[in-house]
């Protein structure tokens, strides 16, 4: 082979290799990015099922029933407008307490309650919905 | 008047760097102008010289500068450590992540657990590389080294000038307090003595390799000398950046309790993808020394390796992402190292796509041939790292748009994953190829043991644990085939005469086959038990049996902690005693969980203790088989990466010494 028709090849070659991994990320993305919803978009848009997605606002206050086994629990998630039983496993971070923002990872059931995997319990009792993901400081969600 | 002292000392340095850049662009531009004016018959031999000697002249000048310069800001460094040693609650940084009740060594560390310090100790480390060049380096030709120089001045001075117009690590307070408040607690570890500065020095040795770059574009001068110049400057970055990796993931992992080892967290990926940059440009660059071949692309990857560690400085720095490193979120800042970014990146960009032309073509190769295989080694890592980096950057995308988001472990894992153990695979066969020409029957024939030994563990795994997931299996079964192959290239040889830097390739190749062994075993065969127990109520994870056998108060030096008395037993074996605590720091207020965990040959016994209930305490056990082996499979890769330094400058001294005695 020509040094030339190699030096094309092989940056054809590097083009094709970095498309081909832009494109399988993206397509990737559309179905496995975590989306973050306020029960008043579930309410809205209709439940997200089968993905992985955060759902963040207030625990309600008087929602929080701890469960026979010691370790799961049931509150409600609200924003105001509109309300999301969840259902949690595990460790709770120490921040967690009602009246006071919560973030959910985990999924929708069909009857459209969440069952959350993961907390991300907030610092601060002054909640906004559409900051609370971004202003989330993860520190208080490594501790379950 | 110590933090004054420092900030001179700062000051000083980042003039020391600009005129380092001025002497750089000065004497680069005589020696062309000289070279421009002797014109005519003998001309090309006369403008050589004269160009040779006037890189002396600057370089004579040049090389003191850098000292200075890095003897000055390593000053500066030990100025602030001193502040925080001594708990100036004068100095603001000391209030805001000190306090004189912390332990003297996170003292010293908390100079660089926040943002100021930990910039100042980048630039630290960037002029201690730099005097350490101006010093050491005498393979580069003169004029490339002096532009080497010069790139590396520039670097830093855009530092400085973040130091001291944005960032000023030395400012005082008006009001002294009587305490600082405290470092946060999570980094109140010995992990934080390591973690930063190991992967700084990290970066900022893949900077040297773009400064390199630069100095080898800037003079046209790219080839298997600067290949054979710019290799261990690489091969210390990379060591540096797979311990840093390694170290932040075993650290994650019991301090996070969470009893994950990766969590694909932004500033992870951060320090990830400057390391598969560089592990693309360690192999391309042993092509270019070996074979002069992808010159180019070497240069390319050099530049893409640097905006990589660039672009995780400013991940991390800005607090742009929200992580439990983001520390600073200040949008000044943010914008600050985003120019930075974009100053650097782009220039070096520009300069690439200016001087690509004049780099000339290398030899060419046969795509069955030691050269191929790294070919295809660089194409993959390169998809990897760009997935990594679409993942990482998408949620900030996503967010100007207005919709918030998070990329985790589902999305990395069904596209990074695959294409890793396909480069896995590569790494099996690639050592086992001659260079320049090799035929693929004999290729074939000398992977058979490994592809056998890969499909044995396969099938005997799928026999023994049916119901395994595909990628762990595939894992499993892979990091077998890779352990044959990657010794393989021993075979046969005289072990005593075989060159340090191949036992070198031979450790890190094996570290990864460890490394993955570890991953692969660590998600199939996980076994988690989460219960809330009552005092002398047994429980069962994996082979262990554990008892809460009481619950006690424990004071330490700024923390009080809750602390679990459990009995592990495995089968019948001796009780061995384990202590989780739930730990209550009060300067800042936050409660972490330290996890008790025990560590067995064939893995580690994880226990986190939780909250009360009644009277029963929340337990979360974790059985992890072979864990262990990720961090060792990291330390073995860092282990050969240090052989292989070794050996290329042993080789390169003997070669000094015979020319000298030729």
């Amino acid at each position: 082979m020509k040094a030339k028709h190699q030096r094309l090849t092989l940056a054809l070659l590097a083009l094709a290799a970095v498309i081909g991994a832009a494109v399988l990320a993206l397509s990737a993305l559309k179905d496995q990015a975590s989306f973050f919803y306020a029960p008043s978009d579930v309410k809205r848009d209709g439940l997200p099922l089968g993905k992985e997605v955060r759902l963040g606002g207030l625990v309600a206050p008087g929602s929080v029933r701890h469960l026979p086994d010691g370790i799961s629990l049931r509150f409600v998630v609200t924003d105001g407008q509109a309300r999301v039983p969840v259902t949690f496993s595990g460790i709770v971070p120490d921040l967690f307490r009602e009246n006071s923002g919560v973030v959910a990872e985990g999924h929708f059931q069909r009857d459209g309650s969440f069952v959350a995997t993961n907390l991300l319990a907030k610092h601060d009792a002054n909640y906004k919905p559409p900051q609370l993901a971004g202003a989330m400081h993860k520190t208080e969600s490594l501790k379950q | 008047m110590i933090a004054e002292a420092g900030l001179a000392a700062l000051w000083f340095a980042a003039a020391l760097a600009l005129l380092q850049v001025v002497l750089t662009a000065l004497g680069l531009w005589r020696a062309r102008s000289a070279a421009a004016t002797i014109d005519g018959a003998v001309a090309q031999d006369r403008a050589a010289t004269a160009a040779q000697r006037m890189a002396s002249e600057i370089l004579a000048a040049v090389r003191p500068v850098a000292v200075a310069q890095g003897v000055l800001v390593i000053l500066a460094m030990l100025l602030l450590i001193a502040v925080f040693a001594r708990t100036d609650t004068s100095v603001r940084l000391v209030v805001e992540d000190s306090s004189a009740a912390k332990p003297l060594i996170y003292k010293i560390a908390g100079a660089w657990g926040n943002h100021e310090g930990s910039m100042l100790l980048w630039v630290t480390i960037l002029g201690l590389a730099g005097a350490a060049v101006a010093l050491f380096e005498r393979r580069l030709a003169r004029p490339t080294l002096v532009a080497t120089l010069g790139a590396q001045a520039a670097i830093a001075l855009g530092f400085y000038a973040f130091l001291l117009f944005s960032s000023n690590p030395f400012a005082r307070l008006a009001i002294p307090p009587a305490d600082g408040e405290g470092l946060n607690p999570l980094l109140q570890d010995p992990g934080l003595a390591f973690h930063p500065p190991t992967l700084y020095i990290g970066y900022v040795g893949i900077s040297v390799a773009f400064s390199f770059a630069v100095g080898a574009m800037l003079t046209r001068d790219v080839g298997p000398a600067f290949a054979r110049a710019m290799r261990p400057w690489v091969l210390a970055a990379w060591i540096f950046l797979t311990i840093g990796i390694t170290a932040g993931s075993y650290w994650a992992y019991y301090e996070l309790g969470w009893g994950g080892w990766w969590f694909w967290d932004p500033v992870e990926n951060a320090s990830l993808m400057p390391w598969l940059a560089a592990t693309a440009l360690l192999h391309s660059v042993t092509v270019l020394a070996t074979r002069d071949g992808l010159r180019a692309w070497t240069i390319m990857l050099a530049v893409v390796a640097f905006s990589m560690s660039m672009v995780g400085t400013f991940l991390v720095r800005s607090g742009i992402l929200t992580s439990v490193h983001a520390f600073a979120i200040d949008p000044k800042r943010g914008s600050f190292i985003l120019a930075l970014l974009v100053i650097y990146i782009g220039g070096a960009l520009a300069l690439f796509g200016a001087r690509v032309g004049t780099i000339r073509q290398g030899n060419t190769f046969e795509p069955v041939s030691r050269e191929g295989a790294l070919v295809v080694n660089n194409l993959l890592l390169s998809v990897i790292l760009g997935i990594v980096l679409i993942g990482t950057l998408y949620p900030l995308v996503a967010a100007a748009f207005g919709t918030e988001l998070s990329v985790g472990h589902p999305f990395f894992d069904s596209t990074a994953g695959p294409i890793a153990l396909a480069l896995v695979a590569l790494m099996a066969v690639g050592p086992l190829l001659r260079w320049r020409r090799d035929s693929a029957a004999a290729g074939l024939r000398r992977v058979a043991i490994p592809a056998a030994v890969t499909v044995i563990v396969l099938i005997v795994t799928l026999v023994l644990a049916p119901g395994i997931h595909v990628l762990p299996l595939l894992g499993l079964a892979l990091a077998a085939g890779v352990a044959v192959a990657s010794v393989a290239p021993l075979w046969g040889r005289d072990l005593r005469r075989t060159p340090l830097f191949t036992y070198g390739m031979v450790v890190a190749h094996l570290g990864i086959a460890v490394s993955l062994a570890g991953m692969a075993s660590e998600s199939a065969f996980n076994k988690e038990t989460l219960v809330a127990t009552r005092i002398g109520e047994p429980q069962h994870v994996g082979p262990y049996t554990v008892t809460l056998t009481g619950v006690r108060p424990v004071i330490g030096v700024n923390w009080s902690a809750i602390e679990g008395v459990l009995v592990a037993r495995r089968g019948d074996g001796a009780p061995y005693v384990m202590r989780p605590q739930s730990r209550f720091f009060s300067t800042p207020p936050q409660i972490t969980n330290e996890s008790a965990i025990k560590t067995v040959l064939d893995g580690q016994l994880y226990t986190v203790l939780g909250n009360r209930h009644g009277d029963r305490w929340q337990l979360r056990l974790w059985w992890k088989p072979f864990v262990t082996l990720i961090w060792a499979g990291g330390a073995l890769v860092a282990i050969g990466g240090a052989l292989a330094l070794l050996g290329r400058l042993r080789r390169e001294r003997r070669a000094a010494r015979k020319e000298t005695e030729a």
